[in-house]
């Protein structure tokens, strides 16, 4: 039996089970959106730009900020982080492709029309979804445009989506490792996507009853969330903060993974803790669980739940202390050089860490009362999201992607979108922590005159952000369309199964399992 | 920098001037900065880095915790960051660094694993004191419940029969730019919330319609407005002024026009307005049982479209994000269906029910306006007393 190759034209990508290929559709997919969600940012950028009105309207911009926020966490972020785990965790472990490979290939077509049906709503009668992408009730199910049900069929796919993928990470890790490969030894990358996956399992389900309760009140005549029928707000708050919070570290987990992957080849140096790390990661994925309220203390819940949530959430910072100290342990006394995927890896550990570092101050439940609801929060989030996570798949991508296409991207330009990313990121982010301390509410779409100025420069730094995300696309193509031969190992002695294999990766890896030792 | 008004441009900067205030506020931002409590007269205060100290006992310690707290993460950071660009500096390849092959310590990851806790537990200390101070809502001097409504705030001063709306007056030519815009742009209303000084408020807040927020910064308050929940939060004003703040919660179309307006005076003050306010509430009552003049409702109800309606049907009745009130089929259609609709709404929409908001004359005024402006010419209108009849009918 020989090395068959794909199948020919489009029906290659419809019918494919290939691991290598649906890890692509995945990657391109989440790209596609990463720019739709990034023109709805520029959207709002604009606007924001000055103060008054002048290129869209109040409902428009709701929907804006709704879709932006929708379409980048669902869309961009969490895609790309599947992607990546198919076309690396069956190279890492030494298998030969995804444990359920048929439904792998339903989990991702079903995203092109889940996005679709989201994207749809735009273009209805009453607009598309306006509330927020927390949709709170019962702003989202009594004052709702009818486009909500679309909205909440197009959640539910999604979810279908995350939940199979989980199944079939789960089920890869667990059953498919190369003999030898015991679970301590595997790479952090698939350590943290293990438990990312169960994350998943755990909260796309409690999204799925909250969506659910969402149609059943709009439509069904039932009063979950509408006090006049004796239902409850607040209900609403806690199950979806309870999917919420963990979801933020599913989109932050198999970031840590990368990175400490990376880190160690550049450093030319083991992970300092490479038990720690796994430990950390669990400590981080069952801390999520509780500790979900911390975006609810303004609701005026019992001084009791305040402190157990405050205290649950300051808690963290521990071992994402841990995990910040042994990257830093692993460069110390290295031999480093600074390639484009160890700048992005770089420029994540301190720009996550300064994500963090706000994040603490908005655990204390006394001044999250002055933080809560303001561009402060706007920049805490988008500081742990978008070098966290956004950075850690450029990472990802340049540090795989001589892999994966057999070319080395050009070293040059990867450098240059990494700078002109890193220069817009903070023009755009930073500004927001002094508007939000200053008093100014997120999710407005005009504000009072003392917040122009830091309004301006992060609307220039977003233009800069987005625009360079368009260079990025170039690289990568420019890539895949050619450029210096990639070596096996890519890089100077890096740890892992996939550098053992010929650049580019043959369709069919594994076939017969590695030896590990 | 252009699009500024004229009164909000303190200076002209220029690209390096502004470049150059970005950079000297960055570094001021770690001194105590007082926000805009009181804006100095005809300006905004621009650059503004920190949070606000505020003008109560709670507030300052709130700044205060914050700012312990982003010293300790500054310290940290230093530390941190500090041995990553020493390691970058010094270790790297191209200086002929060696790598080293040390891993795994279980003294260091003990250490820092204790030490953030330590840490920790020294932040959770004057955090959780802070918190039980905020919670303490007992032994309150005036209790005034406010209700969020899309969108506005409407106050009531409990056991003193006083009760009125709090609306945004920035005018609509402002917020669009055909107009300069004023020093309090977007944060002005027209009736504030009137509290005494060093008296115990205490606010119980709750909504009408969608979840809000009301916020205050200079009294470090904010709790969210939710239906069917009253939550109570406790001020006591250190000093007499206008203290401003925002709808922090996403509630809608026009989420960023609802502000909130707090006037502290001192006490004798305070009960010269409350007696006023009670003294107008009496007026008001009479009034209900007078009859006015056709120009009289219409320039009244030309007052209560512009401050109710004007958001959704547009200044000139033409619609917007409701439907436009020229030559319909309710505007023109039998007045007592256009009076029924106003005073309960049409569920499921965004048309609210006003029959509680707006007093009887008010009701009889905008009815009366709508039929009659912008070419609808019915020629009918109608009294407070009628609108009375037809509340009872109903």
């Amino acid at each position: 039996m020989g090395d068959h190759g794909p199948a020919k034209g489009f029906s290659r990508w419809l019918f494919t089970t290939n691991h290598k290929d649906i890890g692509s559709m995945y990657l391109w997919f989440s790209f596609a959106m990463f720019l739709m969600g990034g023109v709805f940012a520029l959207v709002i950028r604009a606007e924001l730009f000055q103060p008054g009105l002048q290129l869209v309207e109040p409902e428009f911009f709701n929907q804006m900020t709704t879709m932006h926020g929708l379409v980048m966490v669902f869309g961009a972020v969490m895609p790309a982080f599947v992607g990546l785990a198919n076309w690396l965790i069956p190279m890492m472990v030494g298998a030969p492709d995804m444990a359920l490979p048929r439904m792998n290939n339903w989990s991702f077509w079903i995203l092109p029309f889940a996005f679709a049906l989201l994207t749809s709503t735009l273009f209805m009668e009453g607009g598309g979804p306006n509330f927020g992408w927390t949709f709170y009730a019962p702003l989202s199910t009594t004052y709702a445009p009818p486009s909500v049900t679309y909205f909440i069929f197009a959640v539910h796919i999604m979810g279908a989506s995350s939940i199979m993928g989980s199944i079939n990470i789960i089920a890869t890790i667990l059953n498919m490792r190369a003999p030898g490969m015991t679970l301590m030894k595997m790479p952090l990358f698939v350590w943290t996507w293990l438990i990312t996956a169960y994350l998943l399992i755990a909260v796309m389900p409690v999204l799925a009853g909250c969506v659910t309760m969402m149609l059943m009140d709009i439509h069904f005549g039932t009063s979950f969330f509408s006090a006049a029928g004796g239902g409850d707000p607040v209900l609403f708050q806690h199950v979806f903060w309870f999917f919420g919070h963990p979801e933020v570290y599913i989109m932050i987990l198999p970031a840590f993974g990368i990175v400490s992957a990376i880190i160690p080849t550049f450093a030319r140096k083991p992970l300092f803790g490479y038990a720690s790390m796994v430990y950390a990661t669990a400590s981080i994925a069952f801390l999520s669980f509780i500790v979900w309220a911390h975006h609810m203390f303004t609701v005026g819940m019992p001084i009791a739940g305040e402190l157990f949530f405050m205290y649950a959430t300051m808690l963290i910072a521990v071992p994402t202390g841990v995990k910040v100290f042994n990257w830093i342990t692993t460069m110390f006394r290295g031999s480093m050089t600074f390639e484009t995927p160890m700048l992005f890896s770089i420029a994540f550990v301190i720009l996550f860490t300064i994500g963090g570092f706000s994040g603490l101050m908005l655990a204390i439940a006394p001044a999250d009362f002055q933080y809560h609801d303001t561009y402060f929060v706007v920049a805490h989030f988008h500081y742990v999201l978008v070098p966290g996570a956004i950075f850690s798949i450029f990472a990802g991508v340049y540090y795989w992607l001589p892999k994966w296409c057999g070319n080395m991207y050009d070293e040059r330009l990867g450098k240059a979108h990494f700078w002109l990313s890193f220069v817009g990121l903070n023009v755009t982010f930073f500004p927001m922590h002094f508007v939000g301390l200053a008093g100014m509410p997120r999710r407005i779409p005009d504000y009072a005159l003392q917040f122009a100025d830091f309004n301006q420069i992060a609307s220039m730094g977003a233009f800069l952000f987005g625009f360079s995300q368009v260079f990025f696309l170039f690289i990568v193509i420019k890539t895949i369309r050619g450029g210096k031969q990639a070596t096996d190992e890519v890089w100077e002695n890096p740890e892992g199964l996939e550098w053992t294999i010929p650049s580019p990766a043959p369709y069919h890896t594994f076939t017969t399992p590695p030896a590990v030792k | 920098m252009l699009f500024f008004s004229k009164q909000s441009v303190k200076r002209p900067l220029s690209k390096f001037g502004s470049v150059f205030a970005l950079l000297s506020s960055l570094v001021l931002s770690m001194r105590s900065f007082a926000a805009d409590s009181e804006v100095a007269a005809g300006e905004a205060q621009r650059w503004v880095t920190n949070m606000t100290q505020g003008v109560t006992a709670i507030s300052h310690e709130i700044y205060d915790l914050h700012m312990l707290i982003f010293m300790i993460c500054v310290a940290i950071g230093v530390v941190v960051f500090g041995v990553m660009f020493y390691s970058m500096i010094m270790h790297r390849k191209s200086v002929g660094a060696v790598a080293s092959k040390f891993h795994e310590s279980t003294l260091v990851e003990l250490a820092w694993t204790i030490i953030p806790a330590v840490i920790l537990i020294a932040m959770a200390v004057p955090a959780t004191s802070t918190l039980i101070k905020i919670y303490d809502t007992s032994d309150a001097d005036i209790d005034i419940k406010v209700v969020g409504y899309q969108w506005k705030w409407q106050y009531e001063y409990l056991g003193e029969d006083v009760t009125f709306f709090s609306n945004l007056t920035t005018p609509q030519d402002e917020i669009y730019g055909r107009a300069p815009k004023g020093e309090h742009y977007l944060l002005e209303v027209d009736e504030p919330v009137v509290i005494p000084i060093n008296k115990k408020v205490r606010f119980l807040i709750t909504a009408n319609d969608v979840l809000h927020a009301w916020w205050v910064p200079a009294l470090a308050v904010k709790r969210d407005a939710i239906p069917g929940y009253i939550n109570d939060v406790w001020t006591i004003v250190d000093e007499p002024g206008i203290y401003r703040g925002q709808c922090a919660e996403l509630c809608g179309k026009s989420h960023g026009f609802m502000p909130i307006v707090v006037h502290a005076m001192e006490e004798v003050d305070y009960q010269y307005w409350l007696e006023g306010k009670k003294i107008q509430a009496e007026e008001l009552k009479l009034a209900m049982s007078q009859s006015f003049s056709m120009d009289e409702l219409y320039a009244r109800g030309e007052q209560v479209y512009q401050t109710n309606c004007v958001a959704c049907h547009g200044p000139a009745g033409a619609g917007g994000i409701g439907p436009s009130l020229i030559g319909s089929s309710i505007t023109t259609g039998p007045i007592n269906g256009h009076l029924s609709l106003m005073i309960n709404g049409v569920q499921g929409s965004a048309m609210q029910a006003f029959g509680e908001q707006l007093n009887n004359i008010d009701l009889a005024a905008v009815v009366t306006y709508k039929r009659n402006a912008w070419g609808n010419n019915m020629g009918d209108m109608l009294q407070p007393v009628d609108v009375l009849n037809h509340k009872r009918s109903l």
